[in-house]
């Protein structure tokens, strides 16, 4: 299949990994932003192929992951609202808030669909003027603009029973955040190919800079990894630290201004709570005033409570040290035993891009 | 089936507002009942008498020993690129008789209708329904209609219970496998799966994926005739897909199956899809495609005695029974060492970006 196959090429990967071990002279410390990065990297087994020479350490870029849990507790709030339809990506769905997750609130009685576009809860919302449909709108950079879509859509279509729940969030402030850290590890940055397929990566020549760290921007599949790993350790070794493209058939520098422009005119940045982390300085987005009356929770006048009913699962899940990169996922006391996909304590544990979830579905730290 | 055909998540057949749709009326008992049995139902199986079906239907055999099934069926929509509901009812049960070593013969066929369903989509579900049914030779001897109020069921909800003839020799099931065992599927996985999602969800993937949903009743028959007592045992992968056989195989055995992803036949529409959505396809649900374990020596003629079956030709040897690892399941992909491959949890969730 073309645009894959030639990115999953056992010989080109197999030589990648040779001239990753030739180049790096020392054990360098990398983390790869993105969970869909972490993911295909266990899948393939890249971590283990690299051992000794380049240590992965995943970070937070799992939408579902660092959506805080007041945000959970408010779409479960919605969904049980009568006339209420809480419209939500289908990755969503199994993440516990503090009175379980939307499953549970489906099971309950509440109204939850699962959409593949924020648009389908539009034309929903257009098709059943008797609800009030209030679209989830999680994610990076990268799902921001089908949202913000969304809300212009519903906006020229005069709808007034759609609203959206925002908890969008932006990643590069997560990785200053990380960078201040005074027990920070990384030495290296895997960028997020996709949210750079928005937002370009213009802005992460004074982030590299700053902290003296190569950012290179990676795509998914293994020779794509393998590459950004190459270019981070050779820059590595030779005291270098620049921002590199690594996944150009993707990704321009300035990104894509007409998906920014669309966020621009919807959304405003601001500070947002991320599970795990707390309150990041511009970790997010919230609607501008003109798109206030799509704001789900002004209009159903609820508000966010991050301190209370915080369940004693939360507390036992260290999701805030495995997202910053402090623990390996196989290293919590309760990873595999008390939290499972099953029956998790934390995000990280059902997303399909959480970092949890891949050591369990690849038993990194009982397999090797 | 027409690949050209456009699919929505609407049923293709134009409904008008004022067409004949079920009632409770049709649930109690009274003359439209009758109706309902005697001009709708029992003239698409032609085997049941004018007179309805009895209370207790009576069947005749010689001795052998019988394998009894049930399952019930429900799918959303309807109506899917490959298939539908009606013949997935009749396809499901007799797959599961004949995986478990069984010529199917006798079904029964109980149908909990919703109230409002129009009236021509029920006949639509019973054509086809009864046209599996003769294509597997399998007859429909006793059956059943309940009607509930608007809301209780999402359209028509079918059970079917199966009886079918143990054919010699049995496989001897999953305990049985050894080290050493071939893993064989019998055609491209996960495309039920994708069918019915890319038609539920509107996804206008272009062909359509088609669904396997159909009879493996020949493909079983042509490994009893080919490598008979060598086989160990076979499943169709419905639910959980290939993944979820493999791992009750696992717990059964105590054996590890290590898989090479570059030998599963999967189809470009399945693996597009599956790449898109965060899917694997090995997790993804089949309905006429099953998974085989055979003694190593008999492995190839198994290949190619499945491979004569239409509509199996990409059938292939996947995988390999190993020593206990820890992980019940692995696979080799592409590049690097193995991996293990988890159990699915629940239905696969698309991702988010």
């Amino acid at each position: 299949m073309k645009f894959i196959d030639e990115f999953r090429d056992p010989v080109l990967a197999t030589e990648l990994v040779r001239r990753i071990r030739a180049t790096a002279k020392q054990p360098w410390v990398l983390m790869e932003v993105c969970g869909g990065q972490t993911h295909s990297l266990l899948r393939h087994g890249i971590d283990v192929e690299l051992q000794g020479a380049v240590e992965l350490i995943h970070g937070p870029g799992c939408p579902v992951c660092v959506t805080d849990i007041s945000a959970i507790d408010l779409a479960q709030q919605l969904a049980s609202l009568p006339g209420v339809v809480l419209a939500s990506f289908g990755d969503m769905l199994r993440v516990p808030g503090s009175q379980g997750s939307l499953l549970t609130a489906r099971a309950t009685g509440g109204d939850v669909m699962m959409v593949y576009s924020p648009v389908d809860a539009v034309r929903h919302a257009q098709s059943h003027p008797d609800q009030q449909v209030v679209f989830f709108a999680v994610g990076f950079e990268t799902t921001a603009p089908a949202t913000a879509l969304a809300v212009l859509q519903a906006h020229q279509l005069g709808l007034t029973n759609f609203s959206v729940l925002v908890s969008h969030v932006r990643v590069q402030p997560a990785m200053e955040a990380l960078m201040q850290a005074p027990d920070n590890r990384v030495e290296g940055f895997l960028a997020a190919g996709h949210v750079c397929s928005i937002t370009g990566y213009d802005s992460y020549d004074s982030f590299a800079k700053r902290h003296r760290v190569p950012v290179i921007v990676t795509g998914f599949e293994p020779v794509d990894l393998l590459q950004g790993i190459l270019e981070c350790v050779t820059q590595l070794e030779t005291g270098t630290a620049e921002v590199r493209n690594s996944y150009g058939r993707s990704v321009e520098r300035l990104g894509n201004p007409a998906a920014q422009r669309v966020v621009d005119t919807v959304y405003e940045i601001d500070d947002r709570a991320w599970r795990g982390f707390g309150v990041i300085p511009a970790g997010g987005y919230r609607l501008r005033e003109e798109y206030a009356t799509f704001d789900a929770q002004r209009r159903f006048g609820l508000t966010r409570s991050a301190e209370k009913n915080d369940p004693t699962d939360t507390k036992r899940c260290r999701a805030g040290d495995v997202l910053s990169g402090r623990l390996k996922p196989c290293d919590c006391p309760e990873f595999g035993k008390a939290c499972t996909p099953d029956s998790p304590l934390g995000a990280p544990m059902v997303s399909s891009e959480g970092a949890c979830a891949a050591y369990f579905r690849y038993h990194r730290g009982s397999l090797t | 089936m027409n690949n050209s055909m456009q699919w929505s998540r609407n049923c293709p057949i134009p409904i008008s507002s004022d067409a004949l749709r079920i009632s409770l009326a049709h649930g109690e008992g009274a003359r439209l009942s009758r109706r309902l049995i005697s001009e709708i139902i029992l003239p698409r199986f032609a085997t049941a008498t004018s007179r309805g079906f009895a209370d207790a239907a009576t069947v005749t055999t010689i001795g052998c020993r019988l394998a009894i099934c049930t399952d019930s069926h429900t799918v959303s929509p309807m109506f899917f690129p490959g298939g539908d509901l009606g013949s997935l009812s009749v396809y499901g049960t007799v797959n599961d008789l004949a995986v478990a070593g069984a010529y199917p013969r006798w079904l029964t066929m109980s149908l909990i209708i919703e109230e409002g369903l129009p009236i021509v989509i029920l006949e639509r579900i019973l054509d086809s329904a009864a046209h599996a049914a003769g294509e597997c030779k399998v007859t429909i001897v006793a059956g059943d209609t309940k009607v509930v109020p608007r809301g209780a069921a999402d359209g028509l909800f079918i059970n079917t219970s199966g009886v079918g003839e143990l054919m010699d020799p049995v496989p001897p099931g999953p305990e049985s496998i050894q080290v050493g065992d071939k893993v064989l599927v019998s055609g491209p996985i996960g495309r039920h799966g994708i069918a019915v999602m890319s038609t539920r969800e509107s996804f206008a993937f272009e062909p359509s994926p088609l669904s396997d949903s159909g009879s493996v009743i020949h493909a079983v028959a042509s490994l009893r005739n080919s490598v008979g007592e060598h086989l160990r045992t076979i499943r169709d992968a419905t639910r959980g897909g290939v993944s979820a056989v493999l791992h009750e195989w696992a717990m059964e055995c105590g054996h590890t199956f290590a898989l090479t992803e570059s030998c599963i036949p999967v189809t470009d529409e399945v693996r597009g899809a599956c790449e898109l959505l965060g899917l694997d396809p090995l997790y993804v649900a089949n309905e006429g495609t099953i998974v085989i374990a055979v003694d190593p020596l008999f492995a190839e003629i198994a290949l190619n005695a499945v491979r004569q079956v239409p509509g199996c030709g990409q059938a292939a040897i996947i995988g390999e029974v190993q020593p206990k690892r820890i992980t019940p399941v692995t696979i080799r992909r592409n590049f690097g060492s193995p991996q293990p491959v988890d159990e699915p949890s629940g239905a696969p969730l698309p991702r988010i970006c």
